[in-house]
């Protein structure tokens, strides 16, 4: 089962500096932790306190995890998942 | 590092500022990939309409990235108004930033200073704030 997952440059060093990195698991939550595995530190990027944190954004294919049920967000073989850091400020 | 920047750019974003104000205005400008050159400018929404904050709209940020990928474009310059305070990155400004790469461009057209404005830009990496010249190309 592999799952494409789209790195933000912020977060590549990571991933030593790749774009695309593979993955796998049956929902959002799965996937965060087997990057996590593979790429140690990735994880506590994407998570706080075990949610996903607000100024990250997340989507599978073209649509935000918040409306596909979050960490339970549900994934299955082929899907795209991109992550983007929230532009934001003050 | 110096941002060089159209004079027809920097008018559009204080005219950007001033017709969302009181809200903070928003948006980038784009260039080709390594190129630094900021070359097309797309104001954004602020989805936060407020006057304390900004933020892309998550769906509009997904499209400019698609869109930036097939056009093999990146952002040289993303930037904000800051309607009451001065032209500086505020903490926010500065826990959110995102973009190692990126100018961050802030302008500020506060009463005190009116009818000057502020237009000043940052590199925000790790933290940390570098202010750098900006070059305004006529």
């Amino acid at each position: 089962m592999s799952i494409e997952v789209r790195i933000p440059t912020i977060l590549r060093p990571y991933t030593k500096d790749q774009k695309n990195v593979e993955a796998a698991g049956a929902t959002l939550a799965d996937v965060i932790t087997d990057l996590d595995s593979q790429y140690a530190g990735l994880g506590e990027r994407l998570l706080e306190n075990g949610a996903l944190r607000r100024f990250i954004n997340i989507y599978v294919n073209d649509e935000d995890v918040r409306f596909l049920g979050g960490l339970q967000a549900p994934i299955k073989d082929g899907d795209s998942i991109t992550i983007l850091p929230a532009v934001a400020g003050g | 590092m110096t941002l060089e920047i159209s004079r027809a750019f920097v008018d559009a974003i204080l005219e950007q500022s001033r017709a969302e104000y009181p809200d903070e205005c928003c948006g980038v400008i784009l260039g080709p990939i390594g190129s630094d050159k900021a070359l097309r400018h797309k104001p954004m929404v602020n989805s936060a309409h407020s006057p304390t904050f900004y933020e892309f709209d998550p769906k509009d940020l997904l499209s400019l990235y698609r869109e930036i990928d097939d056009s093999d474009e990146e952002i040289v310059v993303i930037y904000h108004s800051h309607t009451e305070t001065e032209a500086y990155p505020s903490r926010t400004d500065i826990s959110y930033a995102g973009e190692p790469g990126a100018h961050y461009v802030l302008v500020s057209t506060r009463k005190e200073i009116a009818p000057a404005t502020e237009f000043r830009s940052y590199r925000i990496i790790d933290g940390a704030v570098t202010e750098e010249p900006v070059v305004i190309l006529n």
